[in-house]
Parts: C-alpha cells; sequence; structure tokens
C-alpha cells in the first residue's frame, strides 16, 4: 500500500526531528553524570564509563548556584506575575475598545519586543547605579519587564480578540450582574490565554543573560544563566565541565516539565502572537 | 514600558557625545561626535559587524530551510505529532547559556566527542575564527530553528487544501505545487518568521560570549556594546557603540518592511 508506506516515511523523518532535539540533551546529561576526574582521561566518550552523582552534589554545595537559582525563581516568578497582570489590561483594553493609537501601541510594542538589549546595557548601569538598585532583584525586574510586557501584550491581545465579547451582554440580559458577566463568563474564556502568556514570559525570564551579567555583580541579585557562566570547579585545577553539566541539567527540568505539560499551550501562544493574530 | 526603553537610550544618546570613563568620572567632556569616529574608525567595531552578519545571515537562511523541512514533516506525519511538536519546544526553551555550554563541550577537544566521531584529531575548534564561528552558528541554529518552524507549521495550516489537491489534479509536479501554491500563501508567515528571527540574531550576545569570550574576532556586536560599558567602564565610547546598534536594527527592520512590503499590522489581521 502506498498510503501506508508514504505515512511511514513520515514517522521516520519524525524521529529525525526527535533524534535532532535530543541528542544534545543526551549529551548534557551524559556529561553531568560523568566523573569530574576521569571525563577527560583517555578518549573522551559519548556516555560515561561509570555515572556518578557527584556533579549534582557538588553544584548543590556550590553557594553561587543555589543563591542563582533562588534568584531565577524569585526574579522570574515575579517578573512574570507583574507584566501578566500589566498585559491583561493593556490586551483587554486594545480587544474591547476602541481609541486613537491602537495600532501605534502595538506596533510600539513590537517594536520594543525587538529592540537590542545590549544598547540599554550601558545607560542602566550607569543609572542603576546612580539609584542603588544595582546588584538587585528590582534592578533586574525593571528590565525584565519592560522586555516581556511588549510580547505578553502582543501576545495576549491576539487570544482575547477571539472572546466573543457578546457573550457577556448575553449573560447579563439573562440576569447576571456585570461583575457575575465577566467572572463566570470571561474569566474562563481569557483564563488559557493569559496563561500561555504567562509561560511565555516565564521562559523569557528564565532564559536572559545579557541583563544578569551586566546588572549583577554578587550572588545578591544573579541569575542561572549569569551564574553558570562563572561556574568553576571546586578547586581551579578541576575543569568545571562536569558540574556545569550538572547545574545546567537542573536549570533545564523546569523547562522540560513546563514544555511536557502545556505543549499544545505553547505552540499557540507562540504561534498566535506572530502570524495568526 | 517606552519610558524604561527611551529614556535610557535618551540618556545613551547624550552620554556618547562626552568623553565619559567611570574610573575617570572627572575627566568627563563634551566631545561631540568624537566617540562615533572613534568608533567607526576601529577595526573592532567593524570586526563586530561582520561577524554579526554573518551568524545572522548564515543562522537565519540555514533555519529557514530546516525550519521548513520540520515544518513540513510535523504537518504531514500521522503518529506522534504531538510527542514531535513537544520535543521540538525543548530546544526552544532551553536557557541558551545552557545550549552554549552542550555545544561548546561537544566540540571541545578534552570533553567532546565531535573530533572523535568524525576523526578529526586533535583540531582545535575553538582556535581560530571560522571554526568557532561555525560552533557559535550551529548552536545558534538548534535553538531557533524549532521557533521558526513552528511560525512556518501555523502558516502551512492555513494553506487552503483545495488549492493543493487541484493544482495536484492539474497535473503539476511537487515541486511545481510548492513553489506555486504553497509558498505564495505562506508569504506572511515567512516573512514575519525571518524578520523576528534576524532581529534576534542580529542581537546575539549569549553564544559567543559563553563559548569563546570573543577570541579570535568572534566578538559580536551586542558583546561590544556589553564589553566597552559594562567591562571597560567607558560609557563615552560604549554609548555611541550602543546607540549605533540601535541605528542598524532600526535599518534592518526598515529595510524589511520598505522592500518586502511587510506590514505588520497587517500580519496580525487576517494574512
Amino acid at each position: 500500500m502506498a498510503g501506508q508506506r508514504t505515512s511511514n516515511w513520515w514517522t521516520v523523518w519524525g524521529l529525525v526531528i526527535l533524534a535532532w532535539a535530543a541528542f544534545p540533551l543526551l549529551w548534557m546529561t551524559s556529561l553531568a553524570f560523568k566523573s569530574p576526574d576521569t571525563f577527560r582521561t583517555g578518549e573522551p566518550s559519548f556516555l560515561p564509563k561509570e555515572w556518578t552523582w557527584d556533579n549534582f552534589e557538588s553544584a548543590f554545595d556550590n553557594e553561587l548556584f543555589t543563591a542563582a537559582l533562588r534568584n531565577s525563581f524569585g526574579i522570574a516568578i515575579i517578573a512574570t506575575v507583574l507584566s501578566v497582570i500589566v498585559a491583561m489590561f493593556a490586551a483587554y483594553a486594545i480587544a474591547r475598545l476602541e481609541f486613537p493609537g491602537k495600532k501605534l501601541l502595538l506596533s510600539m510594542a513590537l517594536a520594543i519586543a525587538m529592540f537590542p538589549q545590549a544598547a540599554l546595557v550601558g545607560p542602566l548601569f550607569n543609572m542603576w547605579r546612580g539609584l542603588g538598585i544595582y546588584d538587585t532583584w528590582v534592578g533586574l525586574i525593571i528590565p525584565y519587564l519592560t522586555f516581556a510586557l511588549p510580547l505578553s501584550i502582543w501576545t495576549m491581545s491576539a487570544f482575547f480578540r477571539q472572546i466573543p465579547w457578546e457573550m457577556e451582554q448575553a449573560a447579563q440580559v439573562d440576569g447576571a450582574t456585570a461583575w457575575q458577566a465577566f467572572r463566570r463568563v470571561i474569566v474562563p474564556l481569557a483564563a488559557p490565554g493569559v496563561f500561555t502568556t504567562a509561560i511565555l514570559t516565564f521562559f523569557f525570564c528564565w532564559n536572559e543573560f545579557l541583563f544578569a551579567i551586566s546588572l549583577t555583580s554578587t550572588d545578591r541579585a544573579r541569575t542561572v544563566p549569569a551564574a553558570l557562566s562563572f561556574f568553576t570547579g571546586q578547586s581551579q585545577f578541576q575543569s568545571p565541565v562536569t558540574a556545569v553539566m550538572a547545574a545546567s541539567v537542573v536549570v533545564t527540568i523546569p523547562i522540560v516539565i513546563l514544555v511536557l505539560v502545556f505543549q499544545r499551550r505553547i505552540v499557540a501562544g507562540l504561534t498566535a502572537g506572530a502570524v495568526k493574530g | 514600558m517606552i519610558l524604561v526603553t527611551a529614556y535610557p537610550l535618551g540618556y545613551a544618546l547624550v552620554l556618547s557625545l562626552y568623553r565619559y570613563r567611570l574610573t575617570d568620572p572627572d575627566g568627563r567632556e563634551f566631545v561631540g561626535v568624537q566617540n562615533y569616529v572613534t568608533v567607526l574608525t576601529d577595526p573592532v567595531w567593524w570586526s563586530a559587524a561582520s561577524t554579526t552578519a554573518t551568524i545572522t545571515v548564515i543562522s537565519v537562511a540555514v533555519e529557514l530551510v530546516l525550519g521548513f523541512a520540520f515544518a513540513w514533516v510535523m504537518f504531514r506525519i500521522l503518529r506522534g505529532r504531538s510527542l514531535i511538536r513537544t520535543a521540538i519546544l525543548v530546544p526552544y526553551g532551553i536557557v541558551t547559556v545552557v545550549s552554549a555550554f552542550i555545544w561548546r563541550y561537544a566540540f571541545q577537544l578534552d570533553s567532546g566527542f565531535v573530533n572523535q566521531w568524525f576523526g578529526l584529531g586533535d583540531f582545535n575548534w575553538f582556535g581560530e575564527r571560522w571554526s568557532s564561528l561555525f560552533v557559535i552558528t550551529l548552536s545558534e541554529i538548534w535553538k531557533t530553528t524549532p521557533f521558526i518552524s513552528l511560525l512556518l507549521l501555523a502558516g502551512l495550516v492555513q494553506v487552503p487544501e483545495e488549492l493543493m489537491e487541484a493544482a495536484k489534479v492539474d497535473g503539476a509536479t511537487a515541486w511545481q505545487r510548492l513553489r506555486k501554491v504553497v509558498l505564495p500563501n505562506m508569504k506572511a508567515a515567512i516573512m514575519v518568521a525571518v524578520l523576528f528571527r534576524t532581529l534576534d540574531a542580529w542581537r546575539i550576545f549569549d553564544n559567543p560570549f559563553v563559548m569563546t569570550g570573543g577570541a579570535n574576532e568572534t566578538e559580536t556586536l551586542s558583546f561590544l556594546a556589553y564589553r566597552q560599558n559594562v567591562t571597560l567602564v567607558n560609557l563615552g565610547a560604549g554609548s555611541a557603540v550602543s546607540v549605533l546598534l540601535f541605528a542598524t536594527v532600526v535599518l534592518i527592520a526598515f529595510v524589511f518592511i520598505k522592500v518586502f512590503r511587510t506590514d505588520l499590522s497587517q500580519v496580525r489581521g487576517d494574512s
């Protein structure tokens, strides 16, 4: 059967994509389990000869890493929550109301989303030192908000525009109060969009590196990506390779969990913001 | 949010007209466009610009082809469709620094398997410019192809099925169908994907920072701005770099919108 055979071919190609996505992760995991002393003796092999948890222990023993993990979670979650709340109002206004400059606002949001972060590093560095928020959570949350907001507004307004707002009036005609109509009808419809936006924003904040190394100097506010780049082994004679990979595995776990649980939502969010509108 | 971007940018504009180093605060002095002249006549700027341009052009071109192939597979595949979509999101979500480390260690002499597998002996990938750029670009491609392929998939889904069927009935070859039916109908999606990715690649910073630290002329424009401003605290010249970097981004966006007539507000709407 020709149809069956073509379908098999697509499956093969699917496996190729799967391997392409997973291969580097396997390599990361393999390195993370290699023993720090033996990973380079002799010929480097892909898989560890013996598996060890030592790298994870040394990563978690490292105050630099645990502090960074705390900072990353704290900063990313606060920035995500704030940005989603503000974006919700903005997206609501864009979807519900006609006002002059609406198109301009959306274009501006997009322009800022494409703004080169590096162009702000210098001035922010100087301003933050002047304001005394250099190397603090606030000092990172503000720029994260700035860059996450346009994306959030853009994505969320794409979702909000698909909500049939007439249903709100319909509910009111049926005797619901304005608040009830909003809570019972609109909120459940809007929730998936809000949630999707939150995940994408969290990804952005979790990933951000340039501000994280420019605007921090100690483990007070340094996030994981920045800490990783400064990671050294327990002694200066030990290569940090395996410890860095163990730490990398740890920061990748939240991403993998989010992806596994919310795959559909993330795809919807990525494409809603950009193509379908 | 406009405030947080516009104000520092304005501030950068002002700073860029001064000679100003944090290590020498009293030496602050108005020098006009002197910083711009310094930056633009310095080979470092042009090296960074050419590095950035190389990475951008190659990665976007490869990603477009690869991303389209992936999108096509995801579009046609019957078994395990959601598994593939999940898998492809992992590179997208992964921290860029982590991805940079993964590829760096894979190519590094003492830890990596690449030289073993391909029988390259002790070829040092990070020893010279082009091989370093190759690894940097590879990591960039691995991480961001999913983004492009998902956008293209969204565009592919919107190509009317009847059109493809009709073309098939009319005897068009697969290649003709692709060129005459599929691609024109996906134009908007392709434009958005390319525009987003170009501007994104132009800002590349994490990969070269982690992989080479800018050695062997692999420093990108973002890296240069970071180094001038933060490492050297040379805020005058650094700000000039920042302003120029911003200008190049505006220029790219402008060229895209003019040449390809991508109306961004249209893109959102019905296309």
